[in-house]
């Protein structure tokens, strides 16, 4: 290593030539680059875009607040969309969190068993929301699906048709997806428990239930609060499979805020109302996150970082 | 088997532990070597409600998966005649042929070269700029960083409208360069995260005996940073590679035809094409889903730790 870079002195080892001095700036620049163009330009433009008039084939035209008016006053939907997202968001979370961290505990034993039923856990993340969709769409089928091959007649045969069930159905399929990534952080989180707090909780005599409460639970927030942040602000900005399995139809039971915004601006080409959901959406988004992260009470994921 | 039976154990320490250098020395590493298996818990009694709920949640990931993987081998008659979670007692790889002389290699080769171009150029920049961020006296190292993580909490959903704008301004809208550009940048966040949490770590002692030696930051980028920091870029690689190739709203928004069509978007119009051919539509489903299930098969340690590195601290 050492032979070779002394014979080596390149123009930038010139540029940069003298003792204690760090890699130029040209490092970053294709990062920054990037990342400002199509990263922090676009969060700004979405912001400016909420401004103007823009039908997706001529050229936006500023209208002020107009489309803000609209959106916010003459339009019911969107109050409509936004309890939606509410619902939505709200029941992901209390059918993901729970199952996720049972899951997660469960698949950090030791067993042979459970490694494999973690293996085949997995599967759900090799798929695309699309196939997710499609694979879903035939199984909730009322003619070929599961309501026709099982043989009980109290299964409904409009899983995806009945404006009163849809949204459970959603929030169960979306789980499907995402269960297996949360279970993985915690299973993760749990291995990382140090086994003597385990073994101190026997020797005192605690139970497995009390174990879980006063040991593995404390242990885990660190995870807790990571997962229920992705968790939350991920299920806020949802969009794939809902619209892959439903377009947010029948009736618009399940048209939540992210779908909202895609149909407004891509099928019904008005992006000005489309991007004052999209300015919604982030402003909820970016509170939540800030919100999840005073509430944990530290900024270990930052402090981690600017140390050293 | 004992091979198997180590790997198993270690999954989560294999990559993911080196992920963690700035942990306080106490105690992690030693968490399952003294006494593996037991005490970990009061094992005395069995786990009930983990056990019921771990070997139901089985039946729900599997159900779905057994049912494409039996529907894609049957005729739509068959599947309208019979019972549908009974696999047909005449099985065709007719759905499966129908798909592919739709073009399903067109789309697969360009899933390929978007997610292969993509992951290449996040791997490049990232590490680049984790070493500006480490190493950086000039100015701005650490503030760049803070930046840079802002973008995490960026959701993509809703900066596509001016991502749709941009691309279509310069010329990119429906090229497969509509969907390699902006997500390079999205992926750049997360991947700078990783990275650096990494390139911190290198000894300060190795940049000054190279420069010493007179090499240049390409040189030391070259031949220390990138070598000293594979196993976290082997991490983003995979988690990006994965984030890429599955993406739909890119390609959704950002392409139109046919030729510049990847596996996801393709899945979702060979559903309006093959209409009531759902073996066809879940064959096409099944393929998609083959060449990562070749990769979990072979690196399923580095996939599972790829997934999470980013998250689990």
């Amino acid at each position: 290593m050492t032979a070779t870079a002394s014979s080596d002195t390149s123009v930038g080892g010139k540029a940069t030539g003298q003792r204690r001095q760090g890699p130029s700036f040209l490092m970053a620049l294709p990062a920054v680059l990037f990342f400002g163009f199509f990263a922090l330009i676009p969060l700004g433009g979405v912001l400016a875009i909420s401004f103007m008039e823009w039908n997706v084939l001529g050229s936006p035209s500023w209208v002020g607040l107009d489309n803000w008016d609209a959106v916010l006053t003459d339009r019911p939907f969107t109050w409509r969309a936004l309890g939606l997202t509410v619902i939505f968001v709200v029941g992901s979370y209390l059918f993901q969190a729970p199952v996720a961290l049972l899951l997660g505990v469960f698949m950090a034993g030791q067993q042979r068993y459970r490694a494999l039923l973690s293996v085949l856990y997995f599967l759900p993340l090799l798929f695309s929301s699309v196939a997710v969709g499609l694979t879903f769409q035939s199984l909730f089928s009322p003619y070929y699906g599961i309501s026709s091959a099982l043989p009980f007649e109290w299964l409904p045969h409009d899983w995806l048709a009945n404006p009163d069930i849809v949204m459970y159905v959603m929030i169960f399929v979306v789980g499907w997806c995402f269960v297996p990534f949360h279970a993985l952080l915690y299973q993760a989180g749990v291995r990382q428990i140090p086994t003597d707090m385990f073994e101190a909780a026997t020797i005192d005599g605690a139970g497995r239930v009390r174990t879980f409460f006063s040991i593995t639970l404390p242990q885990l927030r660190y995870t807790i609060i990571t997962s229920s942040t992705l968790m939350l602000v991920g299920s806020l900005t949802y969009f794939d499979l809902i619209f892959v399995l439903t377009g947010g139809q029948p009736q618009d039971s399940v048209r939540i805020l992210p779908l909202d915004m895609y149909i407004t601006g891509f099928s019904a080409n008005n992006l000005g109302y489309a991007s004052v959901i999209a300015v919604i959406l982030v402003a909820i988004g970016l509170s939540m996150s800030l919100l999840l992260n005073k509430l944990s009470g530290s900024t270990k994921m930052e402090s981690d970082k600017a140390g050293a | 088997m004992t091979n198997t039976a180590s790997t198993e154990s270690k999954l989560p320490e294999a990559p993911g532990a080196a992920l963690e250098p700035t942990k306080p020395a106490g105690g992690v590493k030693d968490v399952r070597s003294p006494k593996p298996g037991k005490a970990r818990k009061p094992a005395d009694r069995p786990n009930v409600v983990g056990g019921a709920l771990g070997w139901i949640w089985l039946g729900i990931i599997i159900l779905p998966i057994y049912y494409i993987v039996i529907t894609s081998f049957r005729t739509s008659e068959d599947l309208r005649a019979n019972n549908q979670l009974i696999p047909s007692s005449e099985p065709t790889i007719a759905p499966f042929i129908r798909v592919i002389e739709n073009d399903f290699f067109q789309f697969f080769l360009n899933s390929v070269v978007v997610t292969l171009s993509t992951v290449a150029a996040v791997l490049a920049v990232s590490l680049m700029a984790a070493y500006y961020i480490t190493r950086a006296t000039t100015f701005g190292g650490n503030r760049l960083f803070q930046l840079i993580l802002l973008g995490i909490a960026i959701p993509v959903q809703a900066t596509i409208i001016p991502v749709y704008y941009l691309i279509r301004e310069l010329g990119l809208y429906d090229t497969l360069w509509a969907l390699i550009l902006p997500q390079i940048a999205f992926a750049i966040p997360l991947s700078v995260l990783i990275i650096v949490n990494f390139v911190r770590d290198i000894p300060n002692e190795l940049f000054e005996s190279m420069r010493v030696d007179g090499a240049g930051e390409w040189k030391i980028l070259w031949s220390l940073v990138l070598p000293m920091a594979k196993p976290a870029l082997m991490t983003v690689g995979i988690y990006q590679a994965l984030q890429v190739w599955n993406g739909f709203l890119f390609p959704l928004v950002l392409t139109q035809s046919r030729e510049v069509r990847v596996i996801p978007l393709s899945l979702w119009e060979y559903q309006g094409q093959f209409g009531i051919d759902v073996p066809a539509t879940l064959a096409a489903v099944v393929l998609s889903a083959v060449p990562l299930l070749i990769a979990y098969i072979l690196g399923r340690r580095y996939i599972v730790a790829g997934l999470t590195a980013g998250f689990s601290k």
